[in-house]
C-alpha cells in the first residue's frame, strides 16, 4: 500500500511555491522544500520523514517506485527534490532516477546502505544529485536542499552560458580562424567538411558577435567524449593538451576551444572521482577555480546528469520553445523558461500531438542569425540550446540535447524537422555520416525511450544524417539530440537526438514548419550530422556545464561522508555503463549509441556490444544511466502507465520513417534499428 | 521522586550497557534525537515497526537459505533490504552479523552464510528483548532526559 506522506501528498505549500520558481532562494528557504522519498523499507522511511520534517521540508512518502512516479507526474511542480533508494522490489533506483531526470527533472538523491563504490558510482554515473549511504543522518538531509539551488543556479547559468559561447578559454577570436583551419587541416575527405566548414565559419562568425549570438554549444556525444578521453589517456592527463587532444580527435569542426573547456570539465570530474572521501564543497571549491559557475556547478552537479538526461528526455515533453531557448543558449530565456512542462511533454507524446511552445519563453531563439544558419546548417547546438531552454529554466541539459535546435529561430521549425525527417530513420540506420554523434542517439534513444522519454531520445543519429548537408536540421537533430544526450549523462553535451521525439514530436511540429521544407529536405537525405560538431563547439563550454557535469560529477556528495567529491564521476564512466547496459538488452538493435545509455547501474559492468566505442569510464552518467535501463524489459511496462508512450512515439517514429520497424526490446521501446551509425 | 530519580538512573544505564555491550550504535542516537513532543516514543515506534517489518524478511532468508539450488539474487536482496533496516535502528550486532553473512556470500561460503545467519537471528532476538526491556523501564521512569547523551 502506498505510504504516503501524512497528509501532504501533493499539496504545493505556498512556502514553498516563493522560492521554486524563478528565484533561487528566499527568506524562508529551504523551509518548506518539498521532498519526496521512496523507499520501500518502511523502517527507514519512517525515519526519512521524521528527519525531513524535523528540517522542516515538506515530506511525502512513499513506498513505491511506480507510485513514486505517478506523483511526480500528478505533480509537475509539486516536489522539489526526491530522495530514493536504490533497492526497491518493484522499479530499480537507478531507473527512477533516469526517469525522474528525464521526465521531471528534479534533483534526485540517491541512498543505500550499499556503499560499495561501483554503486556508488552509478549513482554519479546516473546523475544522481547526491548518494547517502544508510544508515542516513539527519546532518545529510539538512543540506539537500543546496541541490536544488545548485540546479536552478546552473541552469540560470547555462542560460548565460550559451550566449557567451564556447568562450571560456578566452580564445575566442581565434575560434573562427581556429576552426576554420582545423577544419581543413582535419578533412578526411568527409563530404562534410565542406557543410563542416561553411558551418564553422558561420559559427565563427557569430562567435564574433558572440555577444549578441548565441554561440551553438558542441554536443558532446557519448562518442565523442569517448574520442576525447582516449585522446587524453593517449597523451596522458598530464600531457593532454587542448590542442594535441583536438589533433588526436581528428574531429572536423570541433574546435580547439570546444576540447580545452571540456577538458577543463573532465579534469573537474576526475578530481572529484578522486576526492570522494573529502568534503564536497571543500573540493568543488578547490575546483571551481573557473570564473565560469558553470564548472563549479558542474562539480557540484552531481544531478546534471540526471538532469540532463531528464532534459533529454523532457524535451520532447517540454515544450520546444523551451529547448529551443535552451538551446539557444540565450541567457535571457533560461531563467525565464517557464516552460510549462506539461506542456512539454505533451508536445511529444503522442497523445498531444501538438507542439507546444512555452509562449513565455524566450524561445524562439530568436537567433535571427542561427534561424539562417540552420538553414545552412547551422550547427544544431543552437537549436539544442533552444529547446533545452524551453525545457526548463533547469533543465540545462535540455539546452544540450536541444542544440541541434537552437539555431532554429523557431523550436517548431527544428522540431519539424526533426520529425519530419526521415533522417531519423537513417539516422537510426546509422546513416550518419560518420559522424559520431548519431549513434550516440539511438542508444540514448534506446535507453531513453524505455524510459518513456518520447522523443528525447531519439536520433541523434537521425540528426546526425540529416546533418548531412548543409542544412542542419537541428529540427530533427535537435531532438534526438535532446534526448540523447539525456541519456547520455551530462556530459554528453547534449547530443541526444532524440530520436523518438523527433519522429513523433516532429509530427506535430511540422505545422509549425519553419523549417520544414528544409527539413524534409534535409532530413530525406541521408545526411550525416556534420553539424555535430557544430553543436559540440558550440554547446560546449557554456551551456553544457549540465552535461559536462553530468558526466564527471553525478552526485553533490557534499554532505554524504561516503560519496564525497564524486561529484565528477567520469561521464565516461556512466557512459560506459550506460552502454552496456543498453548493449545487453539491446543486443538487437545496432545502436551504437548504446554506450551512453543509462545503465541502471545493475549492468554497469557489461561492455557495450553495440559496438560503440564506449566511453571510457569517465562518465556517461546521463547515459549509462539510461542504458541499463533499457535492458530492463520490465521498466517499459512500469514506468509509463500513463506517459505518453515512448513505445508509441518511438513506434511512431519507426513507422514514420518506414525504416525501422517496432521491436521490442527491452528498452521497453520500440526498437528501431540503427544499422549504420558510424561508431 | 527519589524512586523516579532511582528508576530513572536505571534507565540510563540500561541504555549505556546497550551501548557500551555493541548492542547499539550511534545511529540509535540519531534516531533519540528525533524524538520530540510531537513524537514521544518515536525511538520505540521504530523500533516496534523495525521488529515488525523484518521478521518477514528474515522468514524469506530462513526459507531461501534452505531451498536447492540458492536463489542468490533474492537472498541478496534480501540481506541487503535487513542490512539497511538493521543499521537504521542502530542495530549494531545484528549488523555486524550481516556484514559477516555478505563475506562468506562474496566467497561463495554457503555453510558460512547459513552460520552466520543462525547468528545473526540470535543477536536480533537478544537486541529485541534488550530494549523491550528499555523501553518498558523508560517508560515507566516518564519522560527522559536520559536519551540525549551519547555514549562515549
Amino acid at each position: 500500500m502506498m505510504n504516503i506522506g501524512s497528509g501532504s501528498l501533493m499539496s504545493v505549500p505556498s512556502c514553498t511555491g516563493s522560492w521554486k520558481s524563478g528565484d533561487v532562494v528566499s527568506d524562508q528557504f529551504p523551509v518548506g522544500l518539498r521532498v519526496l522519498v521512496v523507499d520501500d523499507d518502511p523502517t527507514c522511511l519512517r525515519i526519512l520523514e521524521k528527519m525531513l520534517r524535523n528540517c522542516h521540508y515538506e515530506v511525502t512518502k512513499c513506498n513505491r517506485a511506480e507510485i513514486a512516479l505517478s506523483l511526480l507526474r500528478e505533480n509537475k511542480n509539486g516536489f522539489d527534490i526526491v530522495i530514493s533508494d536504490v533497492h526497491m522490489p518493484d522499479m530499480d533506483g537507478f531507473k527512477l532516477l533516469e526517469h525522474i531526470g528525464l521526465e521531471m527533472d528534479l534533483p534526485v538523491i540517491m541512498m543505500s546502505a550499499d556503499d560499495s563504490k561501483d554503486v556508488v558510482m552509478k549513482g554519479v554515473t546516473h546523475g544522481a544529485y547526491d548518494y547517502l549511504i544508510k544508515p542516513v543522518r539527519i546532518e545529510a538531509l539538512k543540506n539537500i536542499w543546496q541541490h536544488v539551488v545548485r540546479k536552478k543556479k546552473h541552469e540560470l547559468k547555462d542560460n548565460n552560458y550559451d550566449q557567451s559561447g564556447s568562450v571560456e578559454e578566452g580564445d575566442r577570436q581565434q575560434k573562427a580562424s581556429e576552426d576554420v583551419d582545423y577544419s581543413s587541416s582535419a578533412n578526411e575527405g568527409n563530404c562534410k567538411n565542406s557543410k563542416k566548414r561553411k558551418e564553422e565559419e558561420e559559427e565563427a562568425d557569430e562567435r564574433d558577435d558572440a555577444s549578441a549570438l548565441k554561440k551553438p554549444r558542441v554536443v558532446w556525444s557519448v562518442e565523442l567524449h569517448q574520442q576525447f578521453v582516449q585522446a587524453v589517456h593517449q597523451l596522458g592527463i598530464d600531457k593532454a593538451v587542448p590542442k594535441k587532444i583536438l589533433e588526436l580527435m581528428n574531429v572536423p569542426g570541433l574546435t580547439r576551444e570546444n576540447v580545452a573547456s571540456h577538458l577543463q570539465k573532465y579534469r573537474l570530474y576526475l578530481r572529484r572521482l578522486s576526492g570522494v572521501s573529502q568534503h564536497q564543497n571543500g573540493l568543488n571549491n578547490s575546483f571551481m577555480g573557473r570564473p565560469d559557475a558553470t564548472f563549479g556547478i558542474i562539480s557540484n552537479l552531481n544531478g546534471l546528469d540526471l538532469q540532463a538526461i531528464a532534459a533529454a528526455g523532457q524535451i520532447p515533453a517540454q515544450s520546444l520553445a523551451t529547448l529551443q531557448a535552451a538551446a539557444l543558449g540565450r541567457s535571457a530565456t533560461k531563467s525565464a523558461i517557464p516552460m510549462p512542462l506539461v506542456d512539454q511533454r505533451n508536445l511529444f507524446s503522442f497523445e498531444n500531438s501538438k507542439l507546444r511552445y512555452p509562449e513565455g519563453q524566450q524561445l524562439q531563439l530568436n537567433n535571427s542569425n542561427k534561424q539562417t544558419d540552420l538553414l545552412h546548417g547551422i550547427p544544431t547546438n543552437m537549436e539544442l540550446k533552444q529547446l533545452a531552454n524551453l525545457h526548463n529554466p533547469s533543465e540545462s541539459f535540455v539546452g544540450m540535447n536541444m542544440q541541434v535546435n537552437s539555431t532554429t529561430q523557431h523550436n517548431n521549425s527544428l522540431l519539424m524537422r526533426m520529425s519530419q525527417s526521415q533522417p531519423r530513420a537513417q539516422m537510426l540506420n546509422g546513416a550518419n555520416n560518420g559522424s559520431q554523434v548519431s549513434r550516440l542517439p539511438l542508444s540514448m534513444q534506446q535507453s531513453l525511450s524505455s524510459e518513456g522519454i518520447p522523443g528525447a531520445v531519439l536520433a541523434q543519429s537521425g540528426i546526425v544524417d540529416n546533418a548531412h548537408g548543409s542544412v542542419y536540421n537541428p529540427v530533427s537533430q535537435a531532438s534526438s539530440m535532446v534526448d540523447f544526450s539525456v541519456n547520455q549523462s551530462k556530459e554528453l553535451q547534449s547530443y541526444n537526438f532524440s530520436l523518438g521525439s523527433n519522429s513523433s514530436g516532429m509530427s506535430t511540429m511540422t505545422n509549425r514548419g519553419m523549417l520544414q521544407e528544409e527539413v524534409n529536405s534535409d532530413i530525406k537525405g541521408s545526411r550525416g550530422f556534420p553539424s555535430n560538431y557544430d553543436i559540440f563547439n558550440e554547446l560546449q563550454p557554456k551551456s553544457q556545464n549540465w552535461s559536462l557535469q553530468n558526466v564527471f560529477s553525478t552526485f553533490d556528495a557534499s554532505h554524504h561522508p561516503s560519496i564525497q567529491g564524486t561529484q565528477g564521476v567520469s561521464s565516461q564512466l556512466l557512459l560506459q555503463q550506460g552502454i552496456s547496459s543498453t548493449h545487453n538488452s539491446e543486443r538487437n538493435r545496432n545502436v551504437p549509441i548504446g554506450k551512453p545509455m543509462y545503465s541502471n547501474g545493475e549492468q554497469s559492468g557489461h561492455s557495450n556490444p553495440m559496438g560503440g566505442p564506449q566511453l571510457n569510464s569517465v562518465g556517461g552518467n546521463m547515459l549509462a544511466v539510461k542504458a541499463e535501463r533499457f535492458p530492463d524489459a520490465d521498466y517499459q511496462s512500469t514506468i509509463f502507465p500513463v506517459q505518453f508512450g515512448q513505445d508509441d512515439l518511438m513506434s511512431a517514429y519507426l513507422k514514420q520513417q518506414g525504416s525501422v520497424e517496432p521491436v521490442e526490446t527491452e528498452f521497453g521501446f520500440d526498437g528501431y534499428t540503427l544499422d549504420n551509425l558510424p561508431v | 521522586m527519589e524512586r523516579n530519580n532511582h528508576l530513572r538512573r536505571q534507565v540510563a544505564n540500561l541504555r549505556q550497557s546497550l551501548f557500551d555491550q555493541g548492542y547499539l550504535d550511534d545511529q540509535f542516537i540519531e534516531l533519540e534525537e528525533l524524538q520530540d513532543d510531537a513524537n514521544p516514543n518515536f525511538v520505540e515506534e521504530i523500533v516496534t515497526l523495525f521488529y515488525k517489518d523484518s521478521a518477514r524478511l528474515i522468514h524469506s532468508i530462513d526459507q531461501a537459505l534452505e531451498k536447492q539450488p540458492l536463489d542468490f539474487t533474492k537472498l541478496d536482496n534480501y540481506m541487503h533490504q535487513f542490512k539497511g533496516s538493521s543499521s537504521s535502528i542502530g542495530a549494531k550486532k545484528v549488523k555486524i552479523e550481516c556484514t559477516q553473512f555478505s563475506e562468506y556470500w562474496r566467497a561463495g561460503n554457503v555453510e558460512g552464510c547459513k552460520r552466520t545467519f543462525q547468528q545473526l537471528k540470535r543477536e536480533y532476538v537478544v537486541l529485541r528483548k534488550k530494549l523491550e526491556v528499555y523501553f518498558q523501564s523508560a517508560r515507566q521512569a516518564g519522560p527522559t532526559e536520559t536519551m540525549s547523551c551519547r555514549p562515549n
